[in-house]
């Protein structure tokens, strides 16, 4: 099985051709991603994760299948551990547990799951039904995803973490919705993740939920990091500014996801995408040094006057 | 879904572009060679438009309600939900379609068009002939595979279209009924494109809109 994934990961990187990333790139390769531990448990999570809304959405698409594995096999390689995805995202499930069963279920994995529907009732079924989607014996984080049916899901995942069937329970919203509501469970329930949307226009978090995950011991895993391909449009038609040099951000999107992982409170952003080589430049991001708060500012003043 | 009005359009898109047109080179590639089968019974109800009598028309009808009924099973039970679990529901909006065509062939009140309905039968066929043969050809001429063809008969959207064709040119009242869930999807459809960029997102409502055009008159 180990030369054959080998082979594989071989494969992978020959046939994503050569990439220009820059010359941080090149010093990427020597050093490790930075890790940041999860808050409940000490346990070390590289701060580049891999997201897969509508990315792994391939149906039983030969091709594409192969393609998203390709992709999971460079984030493994890269040293990526965490794999977001959700019920809702359709086949982007069936299409990780097939990435993983090929590339041979590799042990860093961390599994990030969501359990999205109205009815308490189902929420077990549903959660197992995505265990064995992914083909893993249990998934690492169940969150209930944008806080539908939160109270009884809550009340499921918490006996789930009691009998050891899955080893933390999270919460998720996006784009800025009930944050008031998500806050309240943050102040009130011991839950170990929030899933929120951070990035260098979208910063609304900044105020009071970050800080109250900081405060509260939360781990914060970060959702639309590109505004779904959306901010990385409305840069790339202009130059990088040679001032973020110093945190060796060759390209747009590292800019983009340095900004939002040199927030303190942030565990882990989940950037999806179809490409081997834009994997691994999202990854190379999460290689030091990071922005300083002064150019933090200085990164979104920049971004929001474009 | 809780504070629907903050999601746009792109927000309910659950795939790509690229991942929606395979689809359909998918679809194709699997059903190959039912296209010929489909362009068979088209260029058979082209026929039937344009030399209607009241038993052909009832034969066309019936040629509607077990395509939609296929189309229900193949493309969305079998080949939509891949990628989008909603197409479960559409599913059986459109076997609910094919057994109303079935039961308006076998006991509606289908009568054959009057002479003077002769531009209206014409414009019916026109249309129904441009879902046939023009709309495969929408793949190709932007840019994409041929083999990504939507196909009447095998793809909804054509299938939609070529049945709001034949009922704009249907004397019976009926028709009105008939045409609700043929719009409704090319509806979705539209936003499905509209979502996605896609260049060919007018083509599907020009073609619906021109049937109900055509539908119109008659109700005077």
């Amino acid at each position: 099985m180990a030369a054959t994934r080998r082979a594989f990961l071989q494969g992978t990187i020959a046939g994503a051709g050569a990439l220009v990333i820059g010359s941080a790139r090149a010093k990427s390769q020597t050093q490790s991603i930075t890790t940041r531990p999860i808050p409940s448990t000490g346990d070390q999570m590289p701060v580049v994760g891999l997201g897969t809304w509508i990315t792994f959405n391939v149906g039983n698409d030969p091709e594409l299948l192969d393609e998203c594995a390709a992709v999971m096999a460079a984030f493994f390689e890269a040293g990526g551990r965490m794999i977001d995805s959700s019920p809702m995202y359709a086949s982007s499930q069936p299409t990780v547990g097939y990435g993983l069963k090929k590339l041979g279920y590799p042990p860093q994995l961390f599994s990030a799951e969501k359990v999205w529907t109205s009815r308490g009732s189902n929420g077990s079924a549903q959660i197992e039904q995505t265990r064995a989607y992914w083909g893993v014996p249990r998934l690492d984080l169940v969150q209930v995803h944008n806080l539908l049916a939160w109270e009884e899901h809550l009340e499921t995942l918490f006996a789930m973490k009691a009998e050891g069937k899955i080893r933390y329970v999270g919460i998720t919203t996006s784009e800025g919705r009930r944050h008031r509501e998500f806050e309240r469970v943050m102040a009130t329930q011991p839950i170990d993740f929030i899933q929120v949307t951070y990035n260098v226009l979208d910063r609304e978090v900044e105020a009071r939920i970050l800080p109250l995950a900081k405060e509260r011991g939360i781990g914060v895993i970060i959702n639309r990091p590109f505004r779904q391909k959306d901010l990385i449009r409305l840069v790339e038609r202009h130059p990088l500014p040679s001032w973020v040099a110093e945190t060796r951000s060759s390209t747009w999107p590292q800019f983009l996801l340095k900004f939002i992982i040199s927030h303190p409170a942030v565990t882990c952003v989940v950037p999806a995408t179809t490409r081997v080589d834009h994997v691994r430049e999202n990854m190379a991001a999460g290689i030091g040094p990071f922005p300083d708060e002064a150019l933090r500012q200085r990164m979104s003043e920049y971004v929001r006057q474009l | 879904m809780s504070e629907w009005w903050t999601y746009s359009l792109s927000d309910l898109l659950l795939f790509s572009p690229r991942v929606y047109y395979r689809l359909f080179e998918l679809h194709n590639h699997e059903l190959w060679p039912a296209h010929l089968l489909s362009v068979a019974v088209g260029l058979a109800i082209l026929y039937a438009l344009l030399r209607p009598t009241i038993r052909r028309l009832r034969l066309v009808l019936a040629a509607f309600g077990v395509i939609w009924i296929w189309v229900a099973f193949a493309f969305f039970w079998q080949r939509y939900a891949t990628i989008n679990w909603a197409a479960v529901y559409v599913a059986p909006v459109f076997v609910v379609q094919g057994v109303m065509l079935l039961g308006t062939a076998a006991f509606g009140p289908v009568t054959s068009a009057a002479p003077e309905a002769k531009l209206i039968r014409f414009s019916g066929a026109a249309l129904f002939a441009l879902a046939l043969f023009a709309y495969p050809v929408i793949a190709p001429f932007m840019g994409r595979t041929s083999s990504a063809a939507e196909v009447f008969g095998i793809a909804p959207d054509p299938t939609s279209l070529a049945t709001l064709a034949v009922l704009a040119i249907s004397p019976s009242r009926l028709r009105w009924l008939l045409m609700v869930i043929p719009l409704a999807w090319i509806a979705i459809s539209t936003l499905t494109l509209l979502a996605m960029d896609a260049p060919e997102v007018w083509i599907a409502p020009v073609l619906a809109i021109t049937t109900l055009v055509v539908s119109r008159p008659r109700d005077r």
